[in-house]
């Protein structure tokens, strides 16, 4: 059995809301194997943004413990968090988030500026990366240039510049026409394919969820149903 | 992140928001560059003032009654005539001696009057104070002893009641006793805002016969160097009060009065800086207020930045660079603005400007620290910003 890429375990998060404890997450255990293609589903208040925040480590959990290759995150400091989510986790957005009046190149290269990367290697890399999404002849383009579906390759491109073990991707389509977010999932699927990089889709969008090979739906903060089609990442 | 990636980040976030970064300087210029002009004009009148003192002559200890004490009352001079001789003989140099009693008068030629401060003195003044006459010459010893009735002029009475005309050999009439011209003295302009080319000489044996009087108010006495000035100073004031055993004398020498005088100008350049160095406060409020109106906007950025893997220290580094940056740019304008304008004020107003090296290194600094000190509170709340709650904002 392979060390899962993220592991989910036993995780709650509990938000204080007026003095009212919100339950967002109830119990949830789940892994993901390296390079595996899932998707996260819910309506939205399910606690799917929730626990993308915890997979992504941008938040912490009330209980339980998020391990990344194996190794537990629950006592790393906020400095030691970031750079491990700087190593190891991805992020696409449903609104891009891309730092305006900077290019595209300057953006898909920022993952790398915190991680002491020199300049030189950052903008070779940044390349790579924008060729592999097909975007070489926008490098030196400004978001405000490029289409939507340009836009979020680039947020593609920058999610996998710095060859994290997961790529999470929230609502990816979500301010894309059909046609476009189609593109945006195929080149999403084809650098999973491509690559050795795990890929989570949270979206409310079912046809979207459909795509992956295994499809996670969480209602009311606990998991709902799971079809894993690899027995080694099954639910406890 | 290195400090080069950091710093053009915050050049990047600068140049977005240009008239807004020129607004936030605005405070920080105008600061600066009121301390740079403010302690220039503060140094110029120093050290104008300075070199007027320096003008009287150096070495030179001036010995009058009483004690030298601000708000003490004037006192009535015991100091005679013979003591002139008296300290010329102690010092072992009769001719390093000057005196004086002076007396305010009115100088008449013909219906051309003025008022002009007339002082009795000896011959040995041009030797005491380095004061050369420009035409004629000078009261002689055989003048003081013979009590005659001869002036030498300053330049500006010899002006105002001659004008063209030249006054050597002329009458001019003193509290209405009539004196010859012997000579006019050269040109020396002011010192304290009073001309010292509107006095008049006059034997001082003629003087106390005008005015009325046998004292004389005050000696000056020449040291042959500028370290015999101290022991002169001592010998000369422990010879009066061995002839005058109830009497206090005061000897104030020309390093003396610069230091006082240096101090009170000094500490009024400091309440100028302090108070051109208020604004430069209020400038720095500027610089917080807009940081963080800055840090507000860009929760979004800053949000990406983290989930990206940009540790706390590395946002509060950029917030905390670009509002150095801030004030510092502002400080380089400022500290120019002000040297500039002290030149003018130095070329077109009478106001002496004099640029001490340290203020513009100071106003520099300064404002550096004012944009650490004024960033840190709002780069460290961006620093602290959780990345979920950054990213959720719209």
């Amino acid at each position: 059995m392979t060390t899962p890429a993220i592991e989910a375990l036993d995780v709650s998060r509990t938000y204080s809301l007026g003095g009212v404890d919100v339950h967002a997450l109830s119990g949830i255990t789940l892994r993901i194997a390296p390079g595996e293609y899932a998707s996260i589903v819910g309506p939205s208040g399910s606690g799917k943004s929730t626990l993308m925040h915890l997979l992504g480590l941008l938040d912490r959990p009330s209980s339980g413990a998020i391990l990344v290759g194996g190794r537990d995150a629950t006592s790393l400091t906020d400095s030691e968090l970031a750079a491990l989510r700087n190593r190891t986790i991805g992020f696409v957005f449903q609104a891009f988030q891309l730092l305006p009046r900077t290019t595209a190149l300057e953006n898909v290269a920022l993952p790398l500026l915190y991680r002491g990367v020199g300049r030189g290697e950052r903008r070779r890399r940044a390349a790579d990366a924008l060729a592999a999404v097909g975007l070489s002849a926008r490098l030196a383009h400004k978001p405000s240039e490029l289409s939507g579906g340009e836009q979020q390759r680039v947020a593609i491109a920058r999610a996998l510049v710095g060859e994290p073990a997961l790529l999470l991707a929230d609502e990816p389509t979500g301010n894309l026409d059909t046609r476009t977010g189609h593109e945006v999932m195929e080149t999403l699927e084809r650098l999973n394919g491509e690559r050795d990089v795990a890929v989570v889709i949270v979206t409310h969008d079912r046809e979207i969820a459909s795509r992956a090979q295994r499809q996670i739906r969480i209602r009311d903060g606990r998991i709902e149903s799971d079809n894993p089609d690899d027995a080694a990442t099954a639910t406890a | 992140m290195r400090w080069a990636e950091a710093l053009r980040v915050a050049v990047d976030a600068l140049r977005a928001n240009r008239l807004r970064s020129l607004l936030t300087m605005l405070g920080v210029i105008i600061g600066v560059a009121a301390v740079v002009v403010l302690v220039a004009i503060g140094s110029g009148a120093k050290q104008e003032v300075e070199s007027q003192v320096e003008g009287l002559g150096s070495n030179i200890i001036f010995v009058f009654p009483g004690s030298v004490e601000f708000g003490a009352a004037p006192s009535i001079s015991r100091l005679q005539l013979d003591d002139v001789e008296y300290v010329g003989r102690v010092i072992g140099n009769p001719d390093a001696v000057a005196t004086t009693v002076s007396s305010g008068e009115t100088v008449t030629v013909g219906s051309t009057e003025v008022f002009s401060t007339i002082a009795g003195t000896n011959e040995n003044v041009p030797n005491v104070f380095d004061r050369e006459v420009a035409r004629g010459e000078y009261l002689t010893e055989t003048d003081v002893d013979t009590r005659r009735r001869v002036a030498v002029l300053g330049s500006a009475v010899a002006d105002d009641l001659f004008g063209d005309i030249e006054p050597l050999g002329r009458q001019v009439t003193i509290a209405g006793v009539r004196f010859r011209v012997l000579g006019v003295f050269e040109e020396v302009g002011s010192a304290f805002g009073v001309s010292r080319d509107d006095e008049v000489h006059i034997p001082v044996t003629t003087a106390q016969q005008l005015f009325g009087v046998d004292r004389i108010d005050a000696l000056a006495v020449k040291a042959p160097t500028i370290d015999d000035v101290e022991p002169t100073r001592k010998d000369v004031l422990a010879a009066l009060r061995e002839r005058y055993p109830d009497e206090e004398f005061s000897g104030v020498t020309q390093s003396q009065i610069l230091g006082t005088l240096g101090d009170i100008l000094g500490l009024l350049t400091l309440v100028l800086a302090a108070i051109a160095a208020i604004s430069l406060l209020v400038g720095g409020v500027g610089v917080s207020n807009i940081m963080l109106v800055s840090v507000r906007e860009r929760t979004r950025e800053i949000g990406l930045r983290k989930a990206l893997g940009a540790r706390r220290r590395d946002i509060t580094t950029q917030f905390l660079i670009e509002a150095v940056l801030l004030t510092t740019i502002g400080g380089v304008i400022g500290m120019a603005l002000g040297i500039g304008a002290a030149l003018l004020a130095n070329a077109l107003t009478p106001l002496p400007a004099l640029i001490a090296w340290w203020s513009p290194v100071l106003a520099f600094s300064v404002s550096v620290g004012v944009g650490v000190f004024f960033g840190v509170f709002p780069a460290r709340r961006a620093g602290r910003l959780e990345p979920v709650e950054a990213l959720r904002t719209e």
